[in-house]
């Protein structure tokens, strides 16, 4: 439904974003992971209408979103939770967007409802709105056409963990409709939850992309002794390499059965044994966003690489 | 990567696809906001009451002949004319100070729609203002023969009706034309005022810029209209003086808002 292909834009000698591609599929929820100024914004504003890209293309269902009819209908989005009046209530800035949408009035009390924000929230001004209140009313402007597609950005920021736990059901039932969510997000686990699929950005390009569950998974095997030593030699002399490990912990390509079998055949006693899970995607994920502007990370390479 | 390759579905959705939103919908929609916040609403007071208060002011400190409904009229489109232009300014730029403009234009994408919406939503107000405005005039005339020794005289010349809301609109849309082209509610509040008041001075103050005078100030050019008394080549230097200080910065403003980036 959404698909974004080879989607480049520069400001100047500045790259934003550089050949950017990745699709969503109804059905399905898909994080767009990266640190801040990645170009996550940039890519979704591109996919939006409210920039031009300076090549490349991001279409909806086929079609350029200037040239939906009636957008909302379509593509619900949100973002920027700040990007309604200070001076309207929840209420009056709904009904505004409805009447542009040509949707009934009854359902911005739908939405209204559906966001928890009925009641007296929706009849306050938007200057006594806390941020996740903001976030909400952004995602019921974003649901009042009753679209088949959302695109969210940073949707989670100032909702406390009962909001976004409650935001994840609501994307999860929205997809399972059939519906096709792209949401950002600069945290990892804020996402890895609810989305199908993980595209990652870093200096404007994409680091890696697929399902969560490939990017999740990892591969070998974590373990942990009482005698860290001691399971060293041990996995040494079963000719198991060691491929690193923070803490006391021991990460290998092998497999937990064969560690296992070393371990016992030398008498070690483990604390634990599992599958290495995401430990890959955190790491490249960890290393991304610690980027400091002086550039001392491998990211960094990245970004230097997309300004050159 | 998940590369799903479902049938598309504009069969599906094609007999069913709303409609884009129609012109009209969208003036309604720039109309209400023009009014549902605090700084509309109370600008719109403003304007009503600072109508009614230059008649009874004329009423009772004015004592020559103009104490007509024409008199009247043209009175109140002082107030009228200085403050809606400010909504006028603010129905574009609040987009920007309040950052609205990205909610709106990814409900219209096509942003030409939403301007034009402005421009007809600003002539709306002009309209509507100069309707206020006679109502406090009729008022003022009611009450012209209890509080004096004149007769209520309620000529009016179309001429006057006609040129006065052609005067409100191009005020307003003025504003309008400022708001776009700086797409800030202060500056263009104060450059609105500021300027056309510099240039008015400064062209009666230097006499080898009476031309500029007679053919690019607005505020001079536009003088007779309040009275219904323009004349051929007075809609000339109106023309003139509209262009540079009405389509120059709207055109100028309507090309930056279509390329920029919003957000």
């Amino acid at each position: 439904m959404i698909s974004v292909d080879s989607l480049t834009k520069r400001y100047g000698a500045q790259v934003a974003v550089s050949d950017v591609s990745f699709s969503c599929p109804p059905g399905t929820v898909t994080g767009f992971l990266g640190p801040n100024g990645a170009g996550k914004s940039t890519t979704l504003r591109a996919l939006c209408g409210l920039t031009t890209p300076t090549s490349g293309s991001a279409v909806v269902g086929g079609r350029r979103f200037r040239d939906l009819p009636n957008a909302g209908r379509t593509v619900g989005v949100l973002l920027d939770a700040g990007a309604q009046h200070a001076g309207r209530t929840g209420r009056e800035s709904l009904r505004l967007s409805a009447a542009v949408l040509g949707v009934p009035r009854t359902r911005v009390d739908e939405v209204l409802e559906q966001v928890g924000l009925a009641g007296r929230p929706a009849d306050k001004r938007l200057r006594q709105y806390s941020l996740g209140m903001r976030q909400r009313l952004g995602l019921a402007t974003a649901l009042l056409g009753d679209p088949q597609v959302l695109v969210l950005d940073e949707p989670a920021n100032g909702l406390d963990p009962e909001g976004i736990f409650w935001m994840r059901g609501l994307l999860r039932g929205f997809a399972d409709r059939g519906g096709t969510v792209l949401l950002s997000s600069h945290l990892l686990r804020e996402v890895e939850a609810v989305a199908d699929q993980l595209v990652v950005i870093a200096g404007g390009r994409i680091v890696a992309a697929g399902t969560t569950q490939e990017l999740l998974a990892g591969s070998g095997t974590l373990v942990r002794a009482r005698d860290r030593a001691a399971l060293a030699a041990a996995l040494a002399a079963a000719g198991i390499a060691v491929g690193g490990g923070s803490g006391d912990a021991l990460v290998t390509d092998a497999t937990a059965d064969a560690v296992g079998e070393a371990a016992a055949a030398a008498g070690v006693v483990l604390r634990e044994l599992r599958p290495a899970g995401g430990e890959g995607l955190e790491e490249l994920f960890r290393s991304l966003t610690a980027g400091s502007p002086a550039g001392t990370v491998p990211a960094a390479q990245q970004v230097q690489e997309a300004r050159a | 990567m998940t590369t799903t390759t479902l049938p598309a579905t504009p069969d599906r959705r094609a007999a069913a696809e709303p409609a884009a939103p129609s012109l009209a919908t969208l003036t309604r929609v720039e109309l209400r906001k023009s009014y549902d916040t605090r700084a509309g609403f109370w600008l719109l007071v403003v304007i009503g009451l600072a109508s009614l208060a230059v008649v009874l002011l004329q009423l009772f400190f004015d004592d020559g002949p103009n104490r007509t409904f024409a008199g009247y009229f043209a009175t109140t489109q002082l107030p009228v004319g200085v403050l809606l232009p400010v909504l006028g300014i603010l129905l574009v730029t609040s987009e920007w100070s309040q950052r609205t403009a990205m909610t709106t234009f990814t409900l219209v994408p096509v942003r030409s729609r939403v301007l034009t919406a402005k421009v007809l939503a600003a002539s709306v107000l002009a309209v509507l203002g100069v309707a206020a405005a006679s109502v406090a005039a009729a008022l003022g005339t009611l009450l012209t023969p209890l509080f004096t020794e004149n007769a209520a005289d309620w000529s009016l010349s179309a001429a006057q009706v006609g040129q006065v809301v052609i005067v409100q609109v191009i005020t307003v849309l003025v504003g309008v034309a400022f708001g776009m082209l700086l797409l800030s509610s202060p500056l263009a509040i104060v450059l609105y005022f500021v300027l056309p008041t510099v240039v008015t001075i400064l062209v009666n103050a230097v006499g080898a810029l009476d031309w500029v005078r007679d053919w690019l100030d607005l505020t001079s050019t536009t003088v007779p209209m309040y009275e219904g008394a323009l004349d051929g080549q007075g809609w000339l230097q109106v023309g003139t003086s509209v262009a540079l200080w009405g389509a120059l910065p709207m055109v100028a403003g309507w090309l930056r808002i279509e390329r920029s980036e919003i957000g």
